[in-house]
């Protein structure tokens, strides 16, 4: 009863003069919800109270919104609010086809789009059963791992900015931008590549594109030693990560952590070494794991990640074939080539047919299909009619199942640490949400 | 009008005047280095090399609507930017800027100079109440315990300085430091000190008063406008103080180095000249380090911050004060 007396005051506390009703009711509703946090009645000198951290707020890596009962600077308990950037991508799904969607997945983890749109191609792949030709494989392997480092990137640049260290941002950034102009050269997109296509890709790399990437992958580790010998041995640094935001390994499964969060918590899966896809069983890589849980454990788990990347590129370099097909030569399951569409009846009938109706499944075929994207599992689920769209297609992403797990460390900690272990999750609302 | 008191009001006036404005040129230096640290150019489109930005985000200021939050405490949320600048601008008056160039050369000098710093903690912490806002609120109640947490460090290394020049007089205290500086006799209180400084001055690793990233700007989250803009300026004065403060307390003030020893007689004016000199070249070299420090270094975590000076920096500076003390009586009765 008091504890509605303490919330109802907002309505005395704001006075809109914009559409009153509108406004309070929406207050009213802000009002009611979470209901679980609970004020102590027992508090004295009221050291207590319930702080608000985003929806908008700096440092929750778009529209996360925290709920924090505070006690001093000290948490005791939380709740995590989402949905502030839900768009019903799965529902849109169902009114496209499927080349239609993938521009939609790219806006769904902003930070390793092409993760994404190869993630939507190998599950349509699977259930329409089209073999991709091997150079685009590997052109989607090489992109792939380019997506991981500039996500990884992002995420170390944040978070060491969280931590407080403003120049960071901007040194991992520089290196970013390297990946954005190659994937510029290689897509004709910096950031929403859309590059993959359902049965391939959508062209070979240019000759400007592989040196970009050889430069970068010859040049990428040694700015990644320079950042490790500035950040491992700093101590602030290491005191601010050390213990903070502890995931012990059960509660890791049982919240269904996944990607790097569950390989720091002592779990060393990795889709890409247990169910590979693609041609990763043909490569030789690591798969880095800590047993700690903490966020430091999450900082080597990311960073032993970046270079294992660059090790992969690598390799795929030696083993991609000088020349093949960029798409899988059947005109019912992917878009001909340009020179087919332009120059033949053909191929100009095949590519509005592709664009009209697309690739269509057989009837009844359902499956599920999941890469290892730089968050961790991604994968879709696809349900067919027999027609070029989806019948049901349900996505099931890495940010949304790690913050699930992130609810349960914050409780204990301090605020300041409230955005270092936001940032050592690394969730994207934009795939939280979907 | 007696003529010690004009020299001093002149002496104080123009004192406020170069620290006013190498106020001003140090946010133009910040940005720039801080463009320099992170490999881009920095603010350099207004005026030559961009010299008229600090003039520009002024203007910008002065124009931007003054917010006050609706249950703010409207009196306090004004009064509050004004006090750090005003006890910044008071601490000016005790630094000896060259020899015989002094606002004020009272015998307590190093104990006002304690007592008015330690007030500017009061804009902060109100200005943080006065908001009526919850980040505003936890900044200004990181600031006080922050403040009271390195008052004390910060007030035993300088008791350790004054155990050199037996004097509470700043004067004194750096003319006792012509043949040797503070921070060879001294260097332990040289660290405590230039730590506490930091945390004074509310600047990165110690910054968790604003906190740019958790409170979102922390007690300055709710002004705006030149509110805003005193509050900046009263954090780059500070700046500027505590580098004056390092120099004095430590590096021989206006002296070059072990100059006893060395520097010829010089005529009244060269003298003065060149004490200006030396001391403006080692403020800036502090307030560069306090600008580099600010763009490389992550933020200490609050019970950390607590945890070290409590546990850490204060007994270190009592063990150090003890030993310095008795190492000096033992030289004063055996020795000399």
């Amino acid at each position: 009863m008091e504890l509605e007396k303490k919330y109802s005051k907002i309505d005395e506390k704001v006075h809109p003069t914009f559409f009153p009703e509108h406004q309070k009711a929406l207050y009213k509703k802000l009002e009611d919800k979470h209901t679980t946090i609970e004020l102590d009645q027992d508090d004295p000198l009221s050291t207590q109270m319930i702080l608000n951290m985003g929806p908008q707020h700096p440092a929750t890596h778009g529209v996360l919104r925290v709920v924090l009962d505070l006690r001093g600077e000290q948490i005791i308990k939380n709740k995590l609010d989402i949905g502030y950037l839900h768009r019903g991508v799965e529902k849109i799904a169902e009114n496209k086809t499927y080349q239609e969607f993938m521009p939609y997945t790219d806006r769904m983890d902003y930070l390793s789009p092409y993760s994404n749109n190869v993630a939507l191609c190998l599950a349509v792949e699977k259930i329409a059963e089209v073999d991709v030709p091997e150079r685009a494989t590997y052109i989607r392997m090489i992109c792939c791992e380019l997506a991981r480092v500039s996500a990884h990137l992002l995420w170390l640049g944040t978070k060491v900015m969280d931590a407080g260290a403003l120049s960071f941002f901007m040194w991992a950034f520089r290196e970013r931008e390297k990946i954005y102009d190659i994937f510029d050269e290689v897509a004709g997109h910096r950031f929403t590549v859309s590059h993959s296509r359902i049965g391939g890709v959508a062209n070979d790399f240019t000759d400007d594109a592989v040196a970009r990437i050889k430069k970068f992958i010859n040049e990428f580790p040694n700015e990644l030693n320079d950042w490790e010998k500035l950040l491992n041995k700093n101590r602030i640094f290491v005191d601010r990560n050390e213990g903070t935001g502890v995931l012990t390994t059960n509660d890791a499964i049982k919240y269904g952590a996944t990607g790097p969060t569950l390989r720091g918590s002592g779990i060393a899966y990795d889709i890409r070494r247990f169910e590979p896809y693609m041609k990763y069983d043909e490569m030789d890589f690591e798969v880095p794991s800590r047993v700690e849980g903490d966020n430091l454990a999450r900082y080597y788990v990311r960073m032993e990640e970046m270079a294992e990347s660059v090790r992969i590129i690598r390799q795929c370099f030696e083993k991609m074939p000088s020349k093949g097909a960029m798409r899988v030569d059947n005109a019912k399951q992917s878009y001909p080539s340009k020179d087919e569409v332009y120059y033949s009846m053909e191929g100009m009938i095949h590519d509005f047919m592709m664009t009209d109706t697309g690739i269509c499944p057989p009837e009844g075929a359902e499956s599920y299909h999941a890469i290892e994207a730089p968050k961790g599992e991604l994968g879709y689920f696809i349900q067919s009619d027999g027609t070029g769209h989806p019948w049901r297609l349900k996505i099931n992403t890495p940010s949304f199942r790690n913050l699930q797990a992130m609810e349960y460390t914050l409780d204990g900690e301090m605020v300041a640490d409230t955005v270092l272990i936001i940032g050592g999750f690394d969730p994207v609302m934009g795939e939280a949400d979907k | 009008m007696s003529p010690e008191l004009v020299t001093s009001l002149i002496i104080a006036f123009v004192a406020l005047f170069v620290v006013l404005n190498t106020a001003a040129i140090v946010v133009f230096a910040e940005r720039r280095l801080a463009g320099f640290i992170q490999n881009r150019p920095g603010p350099n489109r207004v005026g030559p090399i961009g010299i008229l930005q600090p003039l520009a985000d002024v203007l910008k200021l002065l124009f931007n609507e003054d917010i006050t939050p609706i249950y703010g405490r409207k009196a306090l949320h004004t009064i509050a930017p004004i006090i750090p600048v005003i006890t910044a601008i008071a601490a000016i008056a005790v630094i000896p800027f060259a020899t015989g160039v002094v606002a004020s050369d009272i015998n307590v000098g190093v104990l006002y100079l304690l007592a008015v710093t330690s007030m500017g903690v009061y804009g902060v912490t109100l200005g943080g109440w006065a908001s009526n806002s919850k980040y505003s609120l936890l900044g200004g109640l990181r600031s006080a315990a922050q403040m009271v947490s390195y008052e004390l460090p910060m007030g035993i290394a300088v008791a350790s300085c004054v155990l050199y020049a037996a004097s509470l007089n700043m004067v004194e205290i750096v003319d006792s430091q012509e043949f040797w500086w503070n921070v060879f006799r001294n260097p332990i209180g040289f660290v405590i000190f230039i730590i506490a400084a930091f945390a004074e001055a509310n600047r990165a690793p110690f910054d968790l008063v604003e906190a740019e990233q958790e409170l979102v700007g922390g007690f300055h989250t709710e002004y705006s406008g030149m509110k805003f803009g005193t509050f900046f300026l009263a954090e780059y004065m500070h700046v500027v103080i505590g580098s004056m403060l390092i120099v004095t307390f430590f590096f021989g003030g206006y002296h070059l180095p072990f100059a006893g020893y060395w520097l010829p007689e010089m005529s009244e004016t060269a003298t003065i000249i060149l004490d200006l000199i030396v001391f403006s070249v080692k403020t800036l070299f502090f307030v560069f380090l306090f600008i580099w420090v600010r763009w490389t270094l992550p933020r200490f975590k609050f019970n950390d911050l607590m945890n070290y000076s409590w546990s850490r920096l204060l007994p270190l500076g009592i063990i150090n004060f003890v030993v310095i003390a008795s190492a000096i009586m033992i030289y004063n009765n055996y020795f000399s």
